[in-house]
């Protein structure tokens, strides 16, 4: 009977061992080895193994033992995930490594714009997920370890300094060989190798427990099935619903698990890797599966009733004395335990270091990066405390969770709460209308579903009062954690995976709709979702404000010195300049970023470069800003264009109304000189005559009278002009007062026309149409007949027919009235017809009666009426059209 | 996840009516790349419809379906998935070589 002291003693040369796998593979990586077995597939798809924990080595014999094949669950998922690969872990491989994420936080935060809420968010979901996972394995080797005690009565073996001793040394081991470097793209060689070879320890362990159980305890294959049909799994029976749900969950939890994220993602060195890990990792899930349900229907049939079935593995071989048998099943389960809790560790303090830990320390930094000391240690100090303190964690957790049967229904638990990432990754990976809003609301109300109806209920003990649990919360009854909106009856894990992955998905999906990307986001979706089609970097540097010193000051403490003057060195010589710093181009920042980010993950790397670069990072955001900016210039200069146009035209204006006014001063002066030419005649004809009046004597009386009635025509001639020139003016002012009437036009023409006609010694015959004239009009008919009369009178002096005659022609088009008077003379002559209603302007002077002024009188008189007065041409004779506007009532 | 399609035509899907006999072999083989899982999922799901064992078991009878059958059937099963996986493996390494090809560094080759 192996002594516990040997085991312990087994147990050491065996980690022992496991460092010196570690220590070998570390140094030939980095001596430059990276060809060979080193990165061969082989070592990946074991890598992969840590997928099976201790809970799969010892617990899925107790799983099998309790509920027949549904253990096999666990292992479908992952299965049908491999064989997906091409469109599932290929991408998701692919994008990882050209955006060089650090772990899947990273990856969530830098699809949706590099927002750091996500990641905190994921990280913390991660932490509270998977802690208890680790107190599972840590309770597991102790258990393993009591197991053996028990077995050997000399030893006392106390639990919790063993659960410390283990925990403090697997902290070590995670320590040492998972923070020694920090750039991802090196990888952690030593822990993936270590990994592998306790891949191999624990299936060897289970397939020689497995064939010791078939062809030892039992006589070959049809035998054991005979036994196994004879025991009390020896039936088919499983709940449909629980056997689809544990297989969905383990297929996210494959993808979604921390470490199985670091290992795939992470640690993959070649993409071509998955594609023999996607048949070899399936073999691996089935021969670990292969033994479990005959060791544990064997079990149930040797061991005494009431044995934890959940240890038949060690305790098979221990109740049959096979010792090193026994011995070797420990060592798988340890590796198990191990390999787990170090990859888990590893992976989960970058998690926190680089979006918990790093943010608060740069912030409260103050001044940046640039601050003096080595950011590097920073990094690793803060890593290597957070592998502490989550060890502690999980320590803490398996002291105080009752160490009991609490832990044994952790392992799905935990599943369910790191699948709650499902829907934000894979929406991220292949819908491009992700947001981070959506991926934020859905987590947290996954999250928050996940700890109300399974993290809080399990863990009991006062953590949800008994009354919610039966009443629900706040008494109402739908809010009870395991009947959820009253939907009882369902298996509790069902219930909470379904409407924890169901309202998760939708709030994701419809907060997405709902809600408008940034345009980070909307590049990063681009680059992630088509990341086959182009896959060059996601975002731009520009230079030349950079400074290449700073940034190697910076480098250097992150990536350390050799590294940094090696990464600088190589861009120099790319970039063919002969100095030691390369040109701050854009794509040698954009690599430099994508370097640090494998130390200090994708946002703080691109905050650093973006504080060293004075801010002059080209964000899609910036480039928004500069379209604006230029968009503004355009603007701009669309407005002085369009001011310069106004400025144009208003000279134009500005010279039209100048010659306008010095045409009216023109006009001024050539009025005042006909008007005072005007006047003259008149006043040298009066002062004439009444000289003569006063001064020559002996005339007779007919002349007296004679002279006195010119000098008395003179002056009525004067008196109308004056007159004429006053009416005109008070016209053109504007201040005329109309006075206006209602009547009827036929009136208004016979009053003009027998006033017009008055005392005239040459008869004009005048044709009116009496029929259409009867319209009544609106008018100021004392203004509109001085304007007939005018023109009568016109067509009076100037007609030179032999029998003149006139023709008044009314008529109503378009809503407006119109009178024509069309004489049957010679008319004017064309050069003249422009200059009739001017001021002044007489065609014949010889046949002057008037001043000129009467068609400009009649002209701002129709104008003040709303109508108008022009010359008819291409009548024979004179033809005049007085145009005057309908109003409404008239028409009525 | 039709990138392949579009692969060819450098962004620009031409849907030509005859292809190569190569990138007809590369769209049938992402045809299984779909096909696998869901088979694999149904197939898995068969032993859902197995009848429950009666809980009083006549004399005689087997009742529901004994584990070793279920057994060799899952295993079976998960066999001839392992099988075409490696297949489709030996397929894309045939067809498929440069879609998988690791060394390629997006934003080496981006300048």
């Amino acid at each position: 009977m192996a002594s516990l002291n040997v085991l312990v003693v087994i147990c050491m040369a065996y980690v022992v061992l496991l460092f010196l796998v570690a220590f070998v593979a570390d140094r030939s990586a980095s001596r430059g080895h990276r060809g060979g077995w080193l990165r061969s597939p082989l070592v990946y798809t074991l890598s992969l193994s840590i997928y099976c924990t201790a809970w799969t080595f010892y617990g899925a014999v107790g799983y099998a033992a309790r509920s027949g094949l549904e253990f096999i669950t666990i292992y479908l998922g992952p299965t049908l995930v491999m064989i997906g690969w091409w469109w599932g872990l290929r991408k998701l491989v692919r994008i990882g490594r050209s955006q060089r994420v650090t772990s899947i936080a990273d990856l969530i935060s830098a699809r949706y714009g590099k927002s750091n809420t996500l990641a905190i968010c994921v990280t913390i979901l991660a932490v509270i997920g998977v802690t208890p996972y680790i107190a599972l394995q840590l309770q597991s080797i102790t258990l393993s370890f009591s197991t053996f005690a028990e077995a050997d009565p000399a030893s006392q073996l106390n639990e919790t300094t063993t659960v410390f001793w283990v925990a403090a040394g697997l902290a070590v081991f995670a320590i040492l060989f998972g923070t020694r470097n920090l750039n991802a793209n090196e990888r952690h060689h030593g822990v993936v190798t270590a990994v592998a070879v306790e891949a191999v320890v624990k299936l060897l362990a289970l397939l020689a427990v497995g064939i010791f159980v078939v062809w030892g305890l039992s006589d070959g294959v049809s035998e054991t099935m005979d036994r196994i049909d004879a025991s009390p799994i020896g039936q088919w029976q499983v709940r449909g619903d629980r056997w689809a749900t544990i297989t969905f969950l383990a297929a996210a939890a494959f993808v979604c698990l921390p470490r199985m994220f670091q290992v795939m993602v992470v640690e993959n060195e070649d993409e071509r890797h998955l594609r023999t890990a996607a048949w070899a990792f399936p073999l691996y899930l089935l021969l670990m599966s292969l033994f479990v349900v005959p060791i544990a229907a064997i079990g149930l049939e040797l061991l005494p009733a009431g044995s934890n079935p959940d240890l038949f593995v060690l305790t098979l071989p221990l109740s049959q004395g096979r010792d090193g048998l026994a011995v070797l099943a420990f060592l798988g389960g340890f590796s198990s335990a191990t390999s787990m809790v170090i990859v888990a560790a590893m992976a989960l303090s970058t998690m926190v270091s680089n979006h918990i830990v790093m943010p608060i320390w740069l912030r409260v930094q103050g001044d940046g990066a640039s601050v003096s000391g080595d950011v590097r240690n920073v990094v690793l100090l803060s890593r290597r405390i957070s592998i502490a303190a989550i060890m502690a964690l999980g320590y803490f957790y398996f002291r105080f969770s009752g160490q009991g049967a609490a832990l044994a229904s952790i392992g799905l638990i935990s599943f369910t709460g790191i699948a709650q990432i499902l829907p934000a990754l894979v929406g991220g990976l292949f819908w491009r209308g992700a947001t981070r809003s959506g991926a934020l609301s859905g987590l947290t109300l996954g999250f928050a579903l996940w700890l109300f109806t399974m993290l809080l209920p399990a863990l009991g003990g006062g953590l949800l009062p008994d009354s919610v649990l039966s009443d629900g919360l706040f008494g109402l009854s739908w809010l009870r954690p395991q009947a959820l909106f009253g939907i009882e009856g369902l298996d509790p894990i069902v219930h909470a995976v379904m409407w924890s992955m169901t309202l998760n998905t939708a709030a994701f999906c419809f907060v997405s709709l709902a809600t408008f990307p940034s345009p980070m986001e909307r590049l990063q979706g681009a680059q992630f979702v088509n990341v086959f089609e182009h896959s060059v970097g996601p975002r731009g540097w520009t230079g030349q404000v950079a400074q290449s010193e700073d940034l190697m000051v910076m480098s250097q403490r992150i990536l350390g010195a050799e590294e940094a003057q090696a990464f600088f060195q190589k861009e120099a010589v790319r970039q063919g300049t002969h100095s030691d710093f390369p040109e701050p181009t854009p794509a040698f920042l954009e690599r430099l970023e994508r370097e640090l980010s494998g130390s200090v993950g994708t946002a703080a790397a691109h905050a650093m470069v973006g504080q060293i670069a004075g801010g002059s990072s080209v964000s899609v955001e910036d480039l928004l800003a500069v379209a604006d900016e230029t968009a503004q210039m355009l603007e701009y200069s669309s407005q002085l264009e369009s001011q310069s146009r106004e400025l144009a035209s208003t000279a134009r204006q500005l010279r039209e109304t100048n010659e306008k006014l010095t045409q009216i001063s023109q006009q001024k002066d050539a009025f005042l000189s006909q008007v005072s030419h005007e006047l003259r005649t008149p006043m040298t004809s009066i002062r004439a005559f009444s000289e003569i009046l006063r001064d020559a004597d002996g005339r007779s009386e007919t002349d007296n009278i004679r002279y006195a009635s010119i000098i008395h025509d003179e002056a009525l001639r004067l008196t109308r002009l004056l007159n004429d020139l006053l009416d005109l003016s008070v016209l053109e002012s504007g201040q005329v007062s109309l006075n206006m009437t209602v009547g009827n036009l036929a009136e208004v023409l016979d009053h003009a026309v027998s006033t017009a006609l008055a005392g005239s010694e040459q008869p004009l015959k005048v044709l009116r149409q009496t029929s259409s004239e009867t319209v009544r009009i609106s008018s100021d008919l004392d203004r509109l007949a001085q304007v007939f009369i005018n023109l009568i009178a016109n067509a009076q002096k100037y007609c030179d027919a032999e029998t003149p005659e006139i023709r008044i022609a009314v008529s109503v088009k378009r809503g407006r009235l119109r009178i024509d008077f069309v004489d049957n003379g010679s008319g004017i002559p064309l050069a003249s017809q422009q200059l009739i209603f001017e001021k002044f302007s007489r065609v014949s002077p010889e046949k002057a009666g008037g001043a000129g002024l009467g068609l400009a009188i009649c002209r701002e008189i129709m104008q003040r009426l709303g109508g108008d007065v022009r010359y008819l041409s291409g009548h024979p004779g004179g033809a005049f059209r007085v145009s005057l506007p309908l109003s409404s009532e008239m028409a009525a | 996840m039709n990138h392949t399609d579009r692969d060819d035509a450098n962004g620009r899907q031409k849907t030509a009516l005859f292809v190569e006999r190569r990138t007809y072999r590369h769209r049938r083989l992402m045809d299984i790349a779909r096909l696998l899982p869901l088979t694999g999922a149904l197939l898995f799901c068969v032993p859902l419809m197995w009848p429950n064992p009666d809980p009083y078991p006549a004399p005689d009878t087997s009742g529901g379906m004994p584990m070793s059958e279920a057994i060799i059937y899952m295993f079976v099963v998960w066999t001839l998935l392992i099988l075409a996986s490696l297949a489709f493996g030996g397929a894309v390494r045939r067809w498929a070589e440069n879609w998988t090809d690791g060394t390629d560094q997006p934003g080496e080759d981006a300048l």
